[in-house]
């Protein structure tokens, strides 16, 4: 490599056909991207100028929402084009190297990291699924079930009604968590792998909403089905909740070789 | 088109990674965040970077949604909130302000007391 290039790492697969895969692709840099192999492993990687993807660049432009939206979906479109046919180790944004020795280095050192990883998620989908709560539904729903039957007169049904509003109130935000938890826990026995993750920034997604769960899960690919029936059912299960599925997702979530979850 | 659960069909179009109309949100959570973290050449941390940035805006803007729908029971805890912790030294202060009036004031007319004014008072008692 030159004194103005590095080399920008994509994602690890298994020796294969990788390259077929990647040949019309386009990198973060609009630089073609191509693969380095190394005792059964390949390396998806692209060449780019350092003048905008070295340290001190990369520093500054990582700071850029506009450029780093850009070099985001352009990184996670090279590597869900591999996803969508064979196992794939996505690797977080911004793995440069300075020359293709290092690279091969990383595939040596890092070797039996991969390789778990690769068994962990081949034949398997990430999907994300997102738990929104209506805060006003809720509370209504929960002062429903707080009121139960109000008999006497309309003095006692209101008086009755009122307090369980209140209880409502003070509640809503753990029957919310309760809800969430449930909701997880049902998806997980749907699944090889899951996990939470904060609430995505309101900012980025443009949703303002009450976020609940934001959950990733490794599924079986023949599995799939069953999982997006479940997602669909929890959504109708809860009033006030509505539940949102994305994917399929390459396992970013599940790179690290996380252990099988129960 | 994210798939909603509960609305209509549920057929599985991808709509996760890869295609220009996912949520950005969505895709920086997971190329931020998530994959695989093996140190290249360049070390940057995205942690101590924009992250942090990134963070502490996802911390605001979360603070913020909550207040929108009425979360901000910490805007009113001494221990959460500077604002709370202010007026609740505040209203401290004006008690004890009060408090030392009051008591200055009773001193006051305690001194005031004098012979002359024990023998009115007795007077007053004795006519009533």
């Amino acid at each position: 490599m030159t004194d103005t290039t590095g080399i920008w790492m994509y994602a690890v697969t298994e020796a294969g056909h990788t390259a077929d895969l990647v040949s019309t692709a386009t990198g973060v840099a609009g630089e073609r991207v191509r693969v380095i192999g190394e005792d059964g492993l390949t390396a998806v990687v692209g060449t780019v100028p350092l003048a905008e993807f070295g340290a001190d660049a990369l520093t500054r432009n990582l700071e850029d929402l506009g450029w780093l939206e850009r070099v985001a979906r352009a990184h996670d479109a090279v590597v869900s084009t591999l996803g969508r046919r064979i196992p794939v180790i996505p690797l977080r944004l911004a793995t440069v190297c300075l020359d293709e020795h290092r690279v091969h280095e990383i595939l040596m050192q890092h070797r039996r990291e991969f390789t778990e990883a690769l068994t962990l998620v081949t034949g398997r989908t990430e999907w994300g699924v997102k738990a929104f709560a209506d805060r006003k539904t809720l509370s209504e729903a929960l002062t429903d079930a707080n009121t139960g039957d109000a008999a006497g007169g309309s003095g006692t049904a209101y008086l009755l009604r009122r307090r369980a509003q209140l209880a409502a109130r003070e509640s809503v935000e753990r029957e919310a968590a309760a809800r969430a938890d449930d909701i997880h826990e049902r998806l997980l026995h749907r699944a090889a792998a899951g996990r939470r993750n904060p609430p995505t920034d309101p900012a980025l997604s443009g949703n303002p909403e009450w976020m609940l769960l934001n959950g990733s899960y490794l599924v079986d690919d023949e599995a799939a089905d069953e999982f997006r029936s479940e997602v669909e059912d929890l959504g109708k299960s809860f009033a006030g909740i509505r539940v949102e599925l994305t994917g399929p997702w390459p396992p970013y979530s599940f790179a690290g070789a996380e252990r099988i979850a129960p | 088109m994210t798939v909603v659960g509960g609305s209509g069909s549920m057929s599985p179009q991808p709509y996760g990674g890869g295609h220009q109309s996912t949520n950005l949100g969505d895709i920086l959570e997971r190329v931020l965040d998530k994959g695989l973290v093996i140190a290249g050449d360049i070390q940057v941390n995205l942690l101590d970077i924009e992250l942090l940035t990134i963070k502490l805006r996802l911390v605001v803007a979360s603070l913020e949604t909550a207040k929108s729908v009425g979360i901000d029971w910490w805007e009113s805890d001494p221990w959460l909130s500077s604002k709370a912790r202010n007026r609740e030294l505040e209203s401290q202060s004006d008690l004890e302000i009060e408090n030392r009036r009051l008591r200055e004031r009773l001193a006051q007319l305690e001194q005031e007391r004098t012979p002359a004014v024990e023998e009115a008072i007795v007077h007053e008692e004795d006519r009533d």
